[in-house]
């Protein structure tokens, strides 16, 4: 380096500074603006995200970190380490290097590894999000079935781009690949839930019933999820916004969460779920029974 | 009479009039009324035997009755369609049944690669397995990521029976001791389902010690992802169940021998794991009775994209394209001649011009001589509106965002080809930089661990394939507009005058 800063290389350099008229182009040491990757795979330390908080998990919550360690091999303790960031994120609203830590303590595991984990997977929000993570999918299929439409209600509604949060925290605008309900594109995720078969309009009116709701509350944003048994359904099967079966079909097109109406998940163009909008094209008569069964004596 | 085309029998019997001047004039005489007589040959019995056809596929031949969800998906309503009905007997049959009858019904992975189940199966129970006392696992593959598909959502919201008891007769095929089902973190309220499914079957006494009564003791648990694409390759499932980062391993060793938790295990799709307790109850020849050889089953298609009425629909194997989306899905958006292209399985697959697809039979082997593939059986349909290059371009940027940055060629592949498919959505390029594209997606195709590689590079190599004409005006068109053609890597045709540095040899 010391070479580099003898008087003949400065002269070279102050020529190469000074607007003279040259044929070759010059190129300088940086033009291009400094952008940071939209996910930083790095943690710095700010108000709402070090790891002087303090975190634990809630009695209900350890209930269930009980009944997920026991489903792996006890010497296998560490592979409980996603649902439990996941439930670290749902009781503080986001992944932070508390949570992590948290989890390290209680699977006796490095925490290096955790923050692997936590920011490998894109589900695991390292940033407070708000109370509403509106996450639009845009890969080819949503985008055939004009997942632009709904792109542009959502920062036309909300007045945001994706990757931001608006003023009052109460919705997180993200673009996500696939989420697998191409059938019933285009569609958002809303925290747990799926609102498919979307259009400009209707966007615009879920947005509006979200807002509406989170106002009747008078919740805020960065709260924790909406829905009160959320991340329970998945360990125990307990979550009574969740429908199955034929209850898909029999959608009172909202459900309550803490005491607020919220438009139930699902397609919204009308259909109930994957079939054919125009009337069934098969599944139309009585379903067989044991009657079809082989007849060879096999069993 | 003068014979331009090949020469069919009626032809041959011209030739031969020819060499008879007085049977001829006879022969142009009666030439309109003995044509039927002519054609029939001297055996007099209809030759070879009738085409078959496929699709049409009856409602009581379809695995899937609660597809559109008419039914409960509890287990007092999956059983009165059949489920959990003489499990006791199928497990009490023991792994080699099981196993031929899997392998008898020609079932293939329902995943994408379309390996024969059976045989995959057999796997498991290697020499001396039963002198191992390791537990072995079975790993149902649920990520369900791949754009277009959604199958194995509506197995997994409205059949969760269907799936659990799967998993306890496919894991008694291979001897497991538990099954975890892998299911992607978005699918919140399917994972919530499929958990009810499987508490009711433990309170019923299907699952855990001795199982169904059969002295069988199995388990299954459920374990949700967090959003990563690649973590439905199943090394990288494996990894992603043991709370790592989803980073594929390499082979071998196979799951087979060294998987979950180190010990024997398999990986097999949800959809492959839901048929096989009614292929054992219905037997091996029911299913194999659908679909051409070598390709038997039925099997769900998900057809999204232009068409009039998207949906997903359980049809026979080898069903024609056209039929497909003209039967079930009300037709392509502005009728067939609208057409423009189709992904026929999946984004990994490579897209199929519209001139290809009115004969394509939807099945492994024909379109794998289609030069692309069944996948997922998730068909992608563009009308002439699409502008296929952004379409692929969206891809490009799926597998740029998806790829786990663990082998080079793919991570660094995956963004250059992100890159320069965002250069050829507005046609600044060059049109030697598509042979360039072409060039690295080969170069990264089998030099990566996990098959994410191939899955980039084979929908840009249809995409060059199939639609070179249309990349090559998209740079005509720029030229056009901007004085002069890009210069390679997207500069402006006036760089150098500008005085900016570009790669010299332009």
């Amino acid at each position: 380096m010391a070479s580099k800063l003898n008087p003949f290389r400065i002269a070279h350099i102050s020529r190469a500074i000074a607007p003279a008229k040259r044929s070759t182009p010059i190129r300088a040491f940086s033009t291009t603006q400094w952008r940071r990757s939209d996910n930083l795979n790095v943690h710095r330390d700010s108000a709402d995200n070090n790891p002087s908080i303090p975190f634990k998990f809630n009695a209900q919550n350890e209930q269930l970190i009980k009944e997920i360690v026991a489903r792996y091999p006890s010497q296998y303790k560490k592979a409980a380490v996603m649902p439990l960031l996941d439930l670290g994120q749902r009781q503080h609203g986001f992944t932070s290097i508390s949570v992590m830590n948290e989890v390290a303590r209680i699977l006796e595991m490095p925490p290096m590894r955790v923050y692997e984990v936590a920011t490998f997977y894109t589900m695991y929000n390292r940033t407070p999000v708000g109370r509403y993570h509106v996450q639009c999918c845009t890969t080819t299929p949503c985008m055939l079935r004009d997942s632009d439409a709904v792109m542009k209600a959502i920062s036309d509604h909300l007045d945001i781009q994706p990757g931001q949060t608006t003023k009052d925290g109460l919705f997180t605008f993200s673009e996500v690949e696939c989420l697998g309900a191409c059938v019933n594109a285009p569609m958002v995720q809303i925290n747990d839930d799926y609102y498919e078969d979307l259009t400009y309009d209707t966007t615009i009116s879920l947005l509006k019933a979200l807002q509406h709701a989170a106002e009747a509350t008078g919740a805020g944003g960065g709260a924790a999820g909406m829905a009160g048994e959320a991340g329970k359904g998945a360990i125990t099967g307990e979550d009574r916004n969740v429908k199955s079966g034929s209850e898909i079909n029999e959608q009172g097109r909202s459900y309550t969460a803490q005491g607020v109406k919220v438009p139930t998940p699902g397609p919204l163009s009308g259909r109930n779920t994957c079939e054919n909008s125009k009337g069934l094209t098969n599944l139309t008569g009585e379903p067989w029974g044991n009657e079809k069964l082989r007849t060879d004596g096999a069993l | 009479m003068i014979v331009r085309h090949a020469p069919t029998p009626q032809a041959l019997s011209a030739v031969s009039h020819r060499a008879l001047p007085a049977a001829r004039a006879a022969a142009r005489f009666s030439a309109t009324v003995p044509t039927l007589q002519q054609k029939r040959t001297f055996a007099e019995v209809q030759e070879g035997t009738p085409k078959r056809t496929y699709g049409g596929l009856k409602d009581q031949d379809r695995i899937f009755q609660n597809l559109y969800g008419h039914h409960g998906a509890d287990l007092k309503s999956a059983m009165k369609y059949g489920d959990w009905h003489k499990t006791k007997e199928i497990i009490l049959k023991g792994h080699d049944w099981i196993i031929s009858e899997i392998k008898a019904s020609g079932l293939r992975g329902r995943g994408g690669a379309g390996f024969p189940s059976g045989l995959k199966w057999s796997f498991m129970n290697f020499k001396d397995w039963d002198k191992d006392t390791k537990p072995r696992y079975l790993v149902v593959n649920a990520d369900e990521g791949e754009p277009g598909t959604c199958k194995d959502r509506e197995i997994m919201r409205k059949d969760p029976h269907k799936l659990v008891e799967g998993c306890l007769v496919a894991g008694r095929a291979m001897n497991c001791t538990a099954a975890y089902i892998y299911i992607r973190g978005e699918f919140y309220h399917e994972a919530t389902v499929l958990q009810r499914a499987i508490q009711e079957a433990y309170q019923a006494g299907f699952l855990g010690k001795n199982a169904c009564g059969s002295g069988y003791d199995f388990d299954v648990f459920i374990h949700r992802g967090m959003g990563a694409y690649v973590c439905g390759e199943e090394t990288s499932l494996i990894e992603s169940l043991e709370g790592k980062p989803g980073k594929p391993r390499l082979k071998p060793p196979f799951p087979a021998a060294v998987g979950l938790f180190g010990c024997p295990s398999t990986v097999a799709n949800v959809e492959t794991i839901s048929v096989a307790p009614t292929i054992c109850r219905r037997g091996a020849n029911w299913f194999s009775s659908f679909g051409r050889e070598r390709n038997q089953g039925t099997k769900l298609f998900c057809i999204s994209g232009h068409v009039n009425n998207p949906c997903t629909v359980e049809e026979e194997m080898s069903i024609p394209l056209k039929e497909l989306i003209d039967k079930h899905c009300g037709g392509v958006r502005g009728g067939w001649d609208n057409l423009k292209a189709v992904i026929p399985g999946g984004s990994s697959t490579p897209i199929l011009p519209a001139r290809l697809c009115g004969d394509q039979l939807m099945d492994f082997d024909a379109l794998k001589d289609s030069q692309s593939g069944l996948g997922t059986a998730a068909v992608i349909v563009m009308d002439k509106s699409t502008d296929v290059v952004r379409c692929i371009a969206r891809l490009a940027k799926f597998y740029h965002h998806e790829s786990c940055g663990q082998c080079t060629p793919c991570r660094e592949g995956s963004k250059w080809t992100d890159q320069i498919m965002q250069r050829f959505l507005k046609g600044q390029a060059r049109e030697r930089e598509i042979d360039m594209l072409q060039e690295i997606t080969k170069q990264v195709e089998g030099h990566s661990i996990c098959a994410l590689g191939e899955a980039f590079a084979w929908p840009l190599q249809g995409l060059i394939r199939h639609f070179r004409p249309e990349l090559e005006e998209r740079c005509r068109d720029y030229a056009a507009q901007h004085g002069g053609p890009a210069l390679a890597g997207g500069w402006d045709h006036d760089a150098v005058k500008k005085g900016q540095l570009v790669a010299p040899g332009q």
